[in-house]
């Protein structure tokens, strides 16, 4: 990786001897660093002097344990691993076994993954909507952000069974079709989203207070956001019009349409109006797979012993970036490795050029704006 | 009723010094009992205001409509472990919600219930009033420190520098006050505002009720002010190790100092304890409660202000908006005073 500004006056910072400098940890105990995430930081009265994130604390071996299951058993540890966006961690480890074991996926069976994939963007990017605006300070935008994502879940719960954790996706389909009355179900939430968007927008888009807090704070150029490796909307919060539903389409995403929302100046302002938008480009792919979704069988032909051979990587577009699974098969019919690419650990390491030389509140929005998940880092 | 017990007390053949002693701690008491009356309803009110601008319920459980839940709450309280952190400076520590308390208390000697209801109608009022307000500084700066725990320490810091930076507004905004009613006994400002809606010191004072607002929603540590304990931000800020009664002290504390900046600025601004039909005290406590809505109602729509934009906004915003006043309320007051 190219030295960059930062980080090179931070080597030259941690050679100077400390005189009114403070050491503090904040978290793995902290009510603002969404999880187990420890920030080493040093400050010189609030302002950040270097960081250092410390991950582990929420470890749960998910790639050594999917060794030693059968292919499908391995799904509901997915869930697990991004638990806000269980359906899209899901979706990279099913399209590999399918792509290794050359399934073939009915059509209705991907239009309904479509529309699932889309609605848990939906309820991550509202729950980042509303702990983002309560790091900030701003209680109610945070309450009222839940209200419309409970509402969400409730049409999550008849369909899958679950609120979060869904073990819905299948190798070769999904589990269940779509119930009775989903996609009425769907328009009316749909329709109901985006009266609340208004309101989420005039809450927080033009306040004075909100825009001074997060315009130019936790800046990241174009060339360091890909030099660093990141995607999603923090990649596209730099400006780089980078979304693998258009870059690399999976599943049936090349037959919507849908833009790219892309932000100017890779600051906290750029990546949430990055992520406001997208609410509005999900809406419009949930409604075109809903009028165009094709009847016919929802699980594919796949075989009882699932035997996995040679190794692939596929990668989805997740409400957090790219989402990636290794997974390699030598004939049995458990993975022999499978490894799990989390965009928020490679997101984490943006911290120290975002957050050095702001203040400790502003380090807050900065963790906010790259919604992180620590199930996900951690795995 | 003071007339009565002064007979009384000169039947029972005590002289006047011992009689104001022990007025003073009836009145003591009074102020007493009804700041913690008022707590325990806020808490209960902040709960049902925030509830219903968030589209929830509140508190429903307890009694009815949730009515005992601070009760409950304050038991649970009092019934706590009581826990001083191993490497805390013992005595400071226990000694700083006290100041805190009594601090917050001290106001209420000068604050007007009605035209005479005043426990100590100070001739210097408005210096008392900016006096008493800087003690509270000194107690959560003895919390942040003595907890020894870094976050208190940079919540205590914090709320130093807020504190003495609105300060200055808040007393400009204060001498306007003075100027206006040519006298700082609060009992004067009260009566130089008695007759009727028209005299109220808001009109020709609504540059300095803005500043007085704001500076004193900073001053009680009010959202979007309440930096020195974000809780996104510093855990809890400066009481971030206080727990149980200790912690319950501050938070009563808090309220008492939410109702008396409200009711100073009914004082102030709008006529304090006067009002047509109903009692002086009621006009209070309706003045008083309107402020503290107001005050319940930014604090759930904002989010926080930033620690560099809040010493901004009060040195480049505030206080030249405070000196503006002062130099329009001296044209005022020499033109139509």
């Amino acid at each position: 990786m190219a030295e960059t500004a930062v980080t090179g006056q931070l080597k030259q910072e941690a050679t100077t001897p400390a005189e009114h400098e403070l050491f503090v940890n904040m978290g793995p105990q902290h009510p603002s660093t969404h999880g187990v995430l420890r920030l080493m930081l040093t400050v010189d009265g609030e302002r950040v002097l270097s960081l250092k994130p410390d991950v582990g604390y929420l470890h749960r071996c998910f790639e050594k344990i999917a060794e030693r299951r059968s292919v499908p058993m391995v799904v509901p540890y997915c869930d697990r691993t991004d638990y806000l966006a269980a359906i899209t961690s899901e979706w990279a480890y099913v399209m590999a076994a399918e792509k290794l074991m050359g399934v073939e996926v009915p059509e209705r069976a991907e239009y309904i993954r479509v529309i699932v994939g889309e609605m848990q963007r939906i309820a991550s990017h509202l729950l980042w909507f509303g702990t983002f605006a309560l790091d900030l300070g701003a209680t109610t935008a945070f309450l009222y952000s839940f209200r419309e994502r409970e509402t969400l879940f409730d049409i999550f719960q008849k369909l899958t069974g679950a609120r979060m954790l869904y073990n819905y996706l299948r190798v070769g389909g999904v589990r269940n079709d779509l119930y009775d009355g989903f996609v009425e179900d769907m328009q009316r939430y749909l329709k109901l989203l985006e009266e609340k968007l208004i309101e989420y927008n005039n809450l927080l888009t033009g306040n004075r207070i909100f825009e001074t807090r997060t315009k130019g704070v936790g800046v990241i150029s174009k060339e360091d956001a890909l030099a660093y490796g990141a995607s999603g909307p923090v990649l596209r919060g730099s400006g780089v019009p980078h979304d693998l539903r258009k870059a690399d389409p999976y599943s049936v995403y090349d037959r919507f349409e849908f833009g790219i929302p892309v932000g100017e100046h890779g600051d906290v302002y750029s990546r949430f109006v990055v992520r406001v938008q997208e609410f509005y480009e999900s809406i419009k792919i949930i409604r075109q797979a809903l009028k165009d979704l094709p009847g016919g069988p929802w699980q594919g032909d796949v075989p009882r012993r699932m035997k996995l051979v040679g190794d692939v990587y596929t990668r989805v577009e997740s409400p957090r970036g790219e989402v990636g699974v290794y997974l390699v098969g030598d004939g049995s019919d458990q993975p022999y490795r499978c490894h799990y690419r989390s965009p928020c650990f490679v997101h984490l390491q943006l911290l120290e050029p975002m957050g050095v030389g702001h203040l400790i509140a502003d380090m807050v929005a900065i963790i906010g704006s790259i919604d992180i998940v620590m199930g996900e880092v951690d795995r | 009723m003071t007339e009565l017990l002064w007979g009384a007390w000169q039947g029972w053949g005590f002289g006047q010094s011992s009689f104001n002693v022990v007025m003073g701690l009836i009145k003591g008491l009074l102020v007493c009992v009804f700041l913690a009356v008022n707590a325990l309803f806020l808490v209960y009110m902040e709960r049902k205001v925030s509830g219903y601008i968030q589209g929830r319920l509140g508190p429903m459980r307890v009694g009815p409509k949730g009515l005992l839940q601070t009760a409950a709450d304050a038991l649970k309280l009092v019934t706590k472990e009581d826990i001083i952190p191993s490497g805390a400076d013992v005595a400071v520590f226990i000694l700083a919600p006290l100041v805190f308390f009594a601090a917050a208390t001290a106001i209420w000697v000068v604050i007007p219930f009605g035209p005479q209801d005043i426990v100590q109608d100070l001739n210097i009022g408005l210096i008392y009033i900016s006096a008493v307000t800087g003690l509270s500084v000194l107690a959560i700066l003895m919390a942040g420190w003595s907890s020894n725990n870094k976050w208190s320490l940079l919540g205590a810091m914090r709320s130093a520098a807020q504190l003495v930076s609105y300060e200055i507004p808040l007393v400009l905004s204060l001498v306007a006050i003075g100027m206006m009613a040519g006298s700082l006994r609060l009992g004067d400002i009260v009566a130089a505002q008695q007759s009727g809606v028209t005299s109220w010191f808001v009109f020709p004072q609504i540059l300095g009720f803005i500043v007085f607002f704001t500076a004193g929603l900073a001053e009680i540590n009010r959202a979007p002010f309440d930096l020195p304990e974000a809780e996104s931000e510093l855990v809890a800020g400066y009481n971030t190790e206080y727990s149980g009664f200790r912690w319950a002290v501050f938070f009563l504390a808090e309220y008492a100092n939410l109702v008396a900046f409200s009711a100073l600025a009914a004082t102030f601004f709008f006529g304090g304890p006067t009002g047509p039909f109903l009692p002086p005290f009621v006009w209070f406590l309706i003045k008083t409660y309107f402020f503290i809505f107001v005050a319940m109602w930014i604090r759930w729509t904002l989010p926080r202000i930033r620690v560099d934009h809040l010493m901004n906004l009060g040195w480049y915003v505030l206080i030249p908006l405070a000196l503006i006043n002062l130099g329009w309320t001296g044209l005022y007051v020499v033109l139509w005073g």
